[in-house]
């Protein structure tokens, strides 16, 4: 009836999983009886739940990243605690359990944290900046989303019912067989990751026919900005790659299902073809992170420095020969399997490669604050950190693909440092520039500057002190993943690794008093003008927050730069464009689809990770219905009449007339 | 303009020669007892290499670094000493440079790559005149088997080794992946089921040296390490002679035991082996290893180590 689940799921006897359970019970049965207790639930629903607006989905694709990314620094923190403690000693975690915090780190931290974030950041600017008013399917959006938080639930659940994958955020077999991994935990991987990589490929068909389809007039090619070329990159690289992960991984469960033999040691499996699958989804997967996170940074830079973007051309050039060498690399992540030294070499070669396109892109971020005017803002702190934090992970990557060189630090501290360097000090510091920027956009009022300068020094200050400290053990012989360490020299480096965590959660907490302090003070913090920075795309040409038409007339666009083009006309004209005729727009109502099929897809998925097959067929079939419901719809569309696009217009001239005179008050003081 | 910029750049090449100095002396302290204090030909190659290649990107990235720090600190807003060029957006020149350096570098470091790819190769045997020993290498939950085919025997996470002979091992795994590797030695290379990898090493002279699994390979992963003894050939003579003497024997009964899974497993010397032991692993005429047992865990979808903690 209930497959392999029994009582004895559930981990009573192991009181850290447990408590946090508890207390992760708590805190959701409190929210939700606030939730409750205010009336809340009608205004979450319509607004949020259903909603299909672009920049909705967006937040709460950054919500859900962010809580992610907490849950995930608490691994971190046990992880680096444990190693300090275990030398020539067991610590505090059973290898059964130290096994599963690595694994679900890393799964969380790229699945579950970087992904929605960047995400989140593609969904709530790129409309705004192409000047559209949604997504090409803006309730496949909605699906996508959902999809995507039903995986993190899953995870969430091996917490508390079961248990989580011990194998690595790549479940290598024969390791993941059940021969060696009977347990569900690498079921739960599984279904987690195909869930929500069902609701990422679907994101990246939607924006690759977003930025192909939906730019507002006079929006060519060439003029869009830097953040959508890396929204269209990436998403090309999502629809090319993840179906791989996705049959993958189908291959692996039917290996543990079924008895197949795909990747078995046994029986004419090859465990090889797994490895070169999954990193031909894995290290273009990278770059599904990075671009965006460029992205960002170019829109930082060229605001910033009151500058448009240096070279603009070459950087959309080499942000295409990104995405399409990233797909040649990926067998530099097995080097000392044994290829071969031309199939190595080949390798080796293509990887270096990509640090052309990377390189490029430095000196032009650094040629666009050259002759600028750049203002230290929180934003640009993080964008600085990142170059430096940025160039030498290149450089420790170019090391790693110098063959010779990885034999001897493959798998080694020396690689984990690698990649947090690229990953933290690339994607992560690019969230977090990007959330200070694009704040008041999404909520009308800025983050306080004092807490988030704070939260970069701590940040970057730790991020060293953390991850200088393992280069250095790596170059001592130090591998990965050890539970406890047998080698006591090693442990001043791993105690001062310790503290630098430590200093990373100072830089975490600056974060949330930020953000306290910031709602608390909203109304000295508020943007009134909708342009905060001194902007050039046109997402500052909407109010803040943007209405969830976004415009109320579609913007003509006559350049590169689109809203700069409009503001200096302003400027030198003295006055705003003529006031356009309103017109009804139409928007797409909401849908509770998205968020009907997920819990559902929650459920199929947590009866196939039990082999409850019953209830997988029941989940499946109900998850398909709703699909079913959705396609024969009657209504699509609602009408916003022009009254009401008029008068949210009319206030938005308002406050663009106040920064004019504003700015001609200045201009005459200067 | 391109006056500062050579200015800045003519600063940084100074700083870049102090920056290169420190860092090959942070790096040279780091790796006193690890991969950059190398005992034998193979592991100084790799670490020249690593050390070479590391140089080659400083050359490039220290003064990168310098000139975005310092393009940042002049173009700040409050210095109003520094022209604004609210337009210049494009340069042919800058352009050309800034192709060209990465390019150029990368060409320099692929032939790096290239050279080093063949040089190096791990199943390249070594140049020497002395004939190599060959030693055949099974990875299991969670120990190492070392076989001597030529001396008869076979030992459990200990490697002794004479110094300055090639060493030619042959690697399988009875179970799961792991990878092979003596940091102070050179290349690491995989332990995979039902193949066979090879690796050529040679320690130069006697030593005392860590090996160890570098691929994750379960609950006794981290006390997955052996000790090599590095020893003069007529000591390494002698103590095969030895170890012929005493011990078990291992025969397939004797290796199905040891293929349980066990942690933290002391070494052991068997006094003769099965010749073809090796090659029935590999080819898996002999089954993989069983893995957790029993079978079917005591918890729900929980796994309990069976071997219980250490």
């Amino acid at each position: 009836m209930f497959g392999k689940l029994s009582w004895s799921a559930i981990p009573f006897d192991q009181p850290i999983p447990l408590i946090t359970t508890l207390v992760l019970v708590l805190v959701i049965l409190g929210v939700l009886g606030l939730v409750t207790f205010k009336g809340w639930w009608p205004y979450l629903w319509h607004e949020w739940i259903t909603s299909v607006d672009h920049k909705r989905i967006g937040i709460m694709y950054i919500l859900l990243g962010v809580v992610m990314l907490v849950r995930g620094f608490a691994d971190a923190i046990m992880m680096r605690t444990q190693q300090a403690v275990a030398v020539n000693a067991p610590g505090y975690l059973e290898p059964e359990h130290y096994n599963q915090i690595f694994s679900a780190h890393g799964t969380i931290m790229i699945f579950f944290a970087a992904m929605p974030l960047v995400i989140g950041f593609m969904n709530f600017v790129t409309p705004l900046q192409l000047g559209v008013r949604d997504v090409a399917f803006p309730t496949m959006n909605s699906v996508s989303f959902w999809l995507t938080a039903s995986g993190a639930l899953l995870v969430n659940i091996s917490l508390f019912i079961g248990e989580f994958a011990r194998t690595g955020w790549l479940p290598y077999p024969p390791l993941s067989e059940t021969a060696y991994s009977p347990g569900v935990g690498v079921d739960y991987y599984l279904w987690a990751v195909q869930i929500s990589g069902i609701g990422t490929l679907m994101t990246g068909i939607n924006f690759v026919t977003t930025v192909l389809k939906m730019r507002c007039p006079g929006m060519s090619y060439l003029r869009m900005p830097m953040f959508c070329w890396t929204t269209l990159a990436s998403s090309l690289i999502i629809v090319a790659v993840f179906p791989i992960l996705t049959a993958t991984l189908a291959m692996l469960s039917l290996d543990r299902f079924f008895g197949w033999h795909f990747f078995t040691a046994d029986a004419g499996g090859n465990p090889m073809m797994f490895m070169n699958l999954i990193w031909a989804w894995g290290h273009p997967e990278v770059y599904i992170l990075v671009l965006p996170a460029f992205g960002i940074f170019s829109e930082i830079f060229s605001t910033f420095s009151g500058k448009p973007l240096f070279g603009y051309r070459s950087m959309v050039a080499a942000t295409l020969f990104i995405c399409i060498v990233s797909m040649m690399t990926w067998l530099h992540h097995f080097f000392t399997m044994g290829s071969g030294p031309a199939v190595n070499t080949a390798f080796g070669i293509s990887t270096s490669i990509i640090a052309v396109g990377t390189g490029v892109k430095i000196y032009n971020w650094i040629f666009t604050m050259y002759g600028g005017r750049v203002r230290m803002s929180v934003p640009m702190l993080w964008s600085l950190g990142f170059i430096f934090t940025f160039v030498i992970g290149g450089m420790t990557g170019v090391l790693l693909a110098v063959p010779p060189a990885d034999f001897l630090v493959h798998n080694s501290m020396f690689l984990v440092a690698h990649f947090h360097n690229v990953i933290v000090g690339g994607v992560v510091f690019a969230l977090f520039a990007g959330l200070d920027f694009w704040f008041p956009k999404a909520f009308g009022f800025r983050l306080h500057e004092g807490w988030g300068k704070a939260a970069f020094w701590f940040s970057f200050f730790g991020f060293w002190i953390t991850f200088t400290p393992l280069y250095i053990l790596g170059l001592e012989g130090m591998t990965r993943r050890l539970q406890h360490v047998n080698v006591p020299e090693w442990q001043p480096m791993l105690i001062l690794s310790a503290i630098g965590v430590g200093v990373i959660a100072i830089g975490v907490v600056c974060q949330v008093i930020m953000l306290l302090v910031s709602i608390i003070r909203r109304d000295q913090l508020r943007d009134e003008s909708g342009d905060p920075w001194d902007g050039r795309s046109l997402e500052w040409a909407t109010p803040s927050p943007a209405p969830f038409f976004n415009f109320a007339t579609m913007p003509n666009v006559e350049g590169e730069e689109a809203y700069w083009g409009i503001k200096t006309r302003a400027i030198e004209s003295q006055r705003l464009g003529p006031e356009p005729k309103y017109e009804p727009i139409e928007m797409p109502v909401h849908s509770p689809v998205g968020f009907f099929t997920a819990a559902f897809a929650s459920v199929t998925g947590f009866a196939l990770i039990w082999q409850i097959w019953w209830l997988a067929g029941l989940g499946f079939a109900a998850a398909i219905a709703g699909f079913v419901v959705f396609a024969w719809r009657d209504v699509h569309e609602f009408h916003v009449p022009a009254e009401e696009v008029a008068e949210v217009d009319r206030a938005r001239r308002a406050a663009r007339q106040k920064l004019l005179e504003r700015l001609a008050a200045q201009e005459a003081t200067a | 303009m391109l006056l500062s910029l050579s200015s800045a750049l003519g600063e940084g090449r100074k700083r870049l020669r102090r920056a290169a100095q420190g860092a090959v002396l942070a790096l040279a302290l780091s790796g006193c007892s690890g991969v950059l204090d190398p005992v034998g030909p193979v592991g100084a190659d790799d670490s020249r290499i690593l050390i070479d290649a590391t140089l080659i990107m400083l050359a490039i990235i220290v003064p990168t670094i310098l000139l975005a720090f310092w393009v940042a600190w002049r173009y700040r807003a409050s210095n109003t000493k520094a022209d604004y060029q609210p337009y210049w957006a494009y340069s042919g020149r800058v352009e050309a440079v800034v192709w060209s350096i990465p390019i150029l570098t990368i060409m320099f470091i692929g032939g790096v790559i290239w050279i080093g790819s063949y040089r190096l190769d791990p199943f390249r045997p070594l140049d020497s005149n002395v004939p190599p020993l060959e030693v055949q290498v099974v990875s299991l939950d969670w120990k190492w088997l070392f076989i001597y085919p030529r001396q008869g025997i076979a030992t459990v996470n200990q490697l002794v080794i004479p110094a300055g002979t090639p060493i030619r091992f042959r690697i399988t795994s009875a179970s799961v992946f792991n990878a092979f590797f003596i940091p102070r030695m050179g290349s690491m290379i995989y332990a995979m089921p039902g193949m066979v990898s090879e690796l050529n090493l040679q320690a130069d002279r006697p030593a005392l040296l860590m090996g160890q699994s570098a691929h994750f390979s379960g609950d006794g992963f981290s006390d997955m390490q052996f000790q090599v003894r590095s020893v003069p050939p007529a000591e390494f003579a002698a103590w095969a002679q030895g170890a012929r003497g005493a011990g078990a024997v291992l025969d397939q009964a004797a290796y199905a035991n040891l293929a349980r899974q066990s942690h933290n497993v002391p070494p052991i010397v068997f006094r003769a082996v099965d010749p073809v032991l090796f090659q029935a692993i590999s080819t898996q005429r002999i089954p993989p290893a069983p893995g957790p047992e029993p079978a079917a865990p005591a918890q729900a979808g929980r796994e309990v180590s069976p071997a219980g903690s250490h």
